[in-house]
């Protein structure tokens, strides 16, 4: 059964949508536009000239071996800061949802690192794991392991993963958990009667109800790895060691803003927007089918 | 009746009005800048006495975050119409304001059209090389300047048997004296800031060998890198060769390794000579501060050493009574009594000869012993088309290209041959897209 509202004016429709659309045209169709304007030209950062290239840019991205390591990086970097922030909030929110005294301070703690914005959850993890005066990094040393993210590429991408990841457990464990809430006890009661351990109930019956709030929340998280991650990262490794922890969206900054190479820059947005709309198609026609509404 | 009153009123509004635009009346000089902290405090220092000592202009300091921050705000200012009237602008960054001819107005120019005095001659040659065209036009006014040094924890050195006044001329017996320190148990014989300034880019310039072609960029855009040369090569192997056996520690791109240096840990440290103050201020251990090393049996080493930092950029765009109030502060700000005490201060290079001469006559350097060393190992020597300077396009992210590669060699990644030969590659592709854009 569907839903339908009919509108006896014509133009009142028109009229309700036009403040979505000016606002996204102005502020996505509008730059989106421009960057795609400006991939095409080399100017120089004041704006005096431009050299028109074509796509002189995308040529000089493509053939830029670091460039395509970056498409690597960033798919590792949000698949595991995606794995690793909804596994532990999904994990604390089963927990979470079993206890019963003491529930909301235990759920309020859970929430509070949400507040925390980016870049000072960079700097957090960037005093305790930094090798000169880190506490982390100290303890390591002193048990015989030496830590330097600084030249370790694997240690440095370890930490922004975890740094980013962390931040962004609160928001999935809120969700996970009013999703938790949601499923009815009758069906759970059911089967906990008929025998199904704890587990068993998890997998063959939460689970799969939650499989909307699961979806949501991982389309959100890989746009949050994508997007947002831009202060840890700039933060904790400036993309490095050897652009290690350099992903796209940190690359577009970097040569936009460090390098006023801004012909580079537009480019990457482009390709970046791209990239997007093809995980956004590939999320809604593959992933969203195994979900049950 | 009420009428009455209302003319009144509006009589005295009008002469009140009338007397604040009189004290108003000053031009405003807006000037950006980097600095944050105790040169924060000194530059406000500077400024309000400029602004005492006369009363046609005043000059509004505003911090706008580090270097790099500092200049992106310049040019989106440019780009809007609101540019400052001075923009600090780090060594870095001067390529690409002197590629900018429409949005800077050359420093001689400013002083030309205003009248005001100015003699290029009386600046450091070394300083302000740095920021004069091939045929001789000061085109950014220097403002700090330093020059990598080394200091040394004397204390460590007796600590491992070895006369703390010993020679460390060379980067041979620095190598023998780091065996004698590690072997006494240090874990930090020798770290550095700034890598790619002080052990490339320095280097290159102490052993008057090319950093790049064209005169390091002087001569023209079509220039290319050329750091991978057999003299980096063999000081860079050699620091890795370190990093592997503990002597050398790394600690990171910027000056990180002072934290470590000013708490006792290390015994030698390659720094800026403006590390100079915070060294002083924090060192509970006696400290030296030497030439920086060089490696013995190279032809013409040690040369001179070139300066970091940052000048004074005017920018365009700006009316003629507020360029002439411009000219009037930066030579206010190149006066020997102000430079001097910036000298003393900070350890940054006095940029005239009187400021040097002023400070050596009030026996400055007889009471803190080691501070003329940079001026020193900088002036010892005419400059060289190697050792003039560095001015290249997109050097702040081509310096980031260097710290990686480096980066590398230090974890034993690769080996030094690789990593310069990389660093290069990767850097001329930015220089043909900088040559690109201001063709």
């Amino acid at each position: 059964m569907q839903k339908r509202v009919v509108f006896n004016n014509r133009l009142l429709p028109y009229a309700l949508l036009a403040p979505q659309i000016l606002v996204t045209a102005v502020f996505f169709f509008w730059p989106a536009g421009q960057a795609i304007y400006q991939s095409a030209f080399i100017p120089d950062p004041f704006g005096l000239k431009s050299q028109f290239v074509g796509f002189g840019n995308f040529e000089f991205l493509f053939s830029d071996p670091y460039y395509l390591a970056s498409f690597q990086t960033t798919a590792v970097f949000s698949a595991a800061v995606t794995l690793l922030s909804m596994g532990a909030a999904l994990w604390l929110a089963v927990m979470a949802d079993r206890i019963i005294k003491g529930s909301g301070a235990y759920r309020t703690l859970l929430i509070w690192p949400y507040a925390v914005a980016p870049a000072i959850a960079g700097v957090l993890w960037l005093f305790m794991f930094n090798p000169n005066v880190g506490l982390v990094a100290w303890y390591l040393n002193a048990i015989g392991y030496d830590w330097n993210h600084v030249l370790n590429d694997g240690e440095a991408m370890g930490l922004v993963v975890v740094a980013s990841a962390w931040r962004q457990i609160s928001y999935n464990f809120l969700f996970f958990l009013a999703g938790l809430q949601a499923i009815p006890r009758s069906v759970i009661e059911a089967a906990a009667i008929d025998g199904a351990s704890f587990w068993k109930r998890f997998w063959t019956i939460v689970f799969p109800l939650l499989s909307p709030t699961t979806f949501f929340l991982l389309v959100v998280n890989i746009v949050y790895a994508f997007f947002e991650t831009f202060g840890v990262i700039h933060t904790i490794t400036g993309g490095g060691p050897q652009q290690a922890t350099t992903i796209l969206v940190y690359k577009v900054y970097a040569d936009g803003f460090v390098g006023q190479d801004l012909g580079s820059s537009a480019a990457q947005s482009v390709v970046l927007l791209v990239v997007v709309g093809l995980l956004t198609v590939v999320q809604f026609r593959y992933v969203e089918r195994k979900v049950h509404y | 009746m009420a009428h009455r009153k209302t003319l009144a009123g509006l009589v005295a509004a009008t002469i009140l009005a009338g007397s604040t635009g009189v004290s108003y009346a000053a031009t405003e000089i807006q000037w950006w800048h980097a600095f944050s902290g105790r040169l924060a405090e000194l530059l406000t220092e500077q400024v309000e006495k400029f602004n005492a000592s006369q009363s046609d202009y005043v000059v509004v300091a505003s911090h706008k975050g580090n270097y790099s921050e500092t200049l992106n705000a310049g040019i989106a200012a440019f780009r809007a119409g609101e540019q400052p009237h001075i923009l600090q602008v780090f060594e870095v960054g001067t390529a690409t304001m002197m590629s900018a001819k429409g949005a800077i107005k050359p420093v001689f120019e400013v002083m030309e059209e205003t009248g005001k005095p100015f003699d290029p001659e009386t600046y450091l040659a070394a300083v302000k090389g740095y920021y004069t065209t091939t045929d001789g036009k000061m085109l950014s006014l220097p403002y700090n300047s330093s020059t990598p040094v080394l200091y040394v924890n004397r204390d460590a050195l007796t600590k491992a048997g070895l006369d703390p006044d010993m020679d460390l001329s060379t980067w041979d017996k620095v190598n023998e004296a780091m065996d004698a320190v590690k072997a006494s148990g240090s874990s930090c014989p020798l770290t550095t800031a700034w890598q790619s300034w002080v052990h490339l880019e320095n280097l290159s310039a102490y052993h008057n060998v090319p950093f790049a072609t064209k005169e390091n960029g002087f001569a023209g855009l079509d220039t290319e890198l050329s750091f991978n040369g057999p003299v980096q090569v063999k000081h860079i192997e050699a620091m890795g060769q370190w990093a592997k056996d503990g002597k050398f520690i790394y600690a990171g791109r910027r000056n990180e390794g002072g934290a470590r240096f000013r708490a006792g840990e290390c015994a030698f440290f390659t720094e800026s000579s403006a590390g100079y103050a915070g060294v002083k201020a924090e060192a509970d251990f006696a400290f030296d501060i030497r030439p920086l090393p060089y490696w013995a049996g190279t032809e013409g080493a040690p040369q001179n050493t070139i300066i970091g930092g940052a000048s004074l950029w005017v920018m365009a765009g700006h009316k003629d009574e507020e360029y002439a109030g411009v000219a009037e502060f930066l030579n206010f700000l190149s006066s020997a009594d102000i430079q001097a005490s910036w000298h003393q201060n900070t350890g940054y290079l006095p940029i005239t000869m009187a400021a040097y001469e002023q400070t050596k006559d009030a026996g400055f350097y007889k009471e803190n012993p080691g501070t003329d060393i940079a001026i020193l190992q900088m002036t010892g020597k005419a400059p060289t088309a190697n050792s003039k300077g560095l001015r290249l396009g997109s050097f702040d992210q081509i310096r980031g290209i260097i710290d990686e590669e480096l980066e590398a060699v230090w974890s034993g990644d690769k080996t030094a041959q690789a990593a310069l030969d990389n660093a290069v590659a990767r850097g001329n592709q930015l220089l043909r897209r900088f040559e690109q854009a201001n063709r």
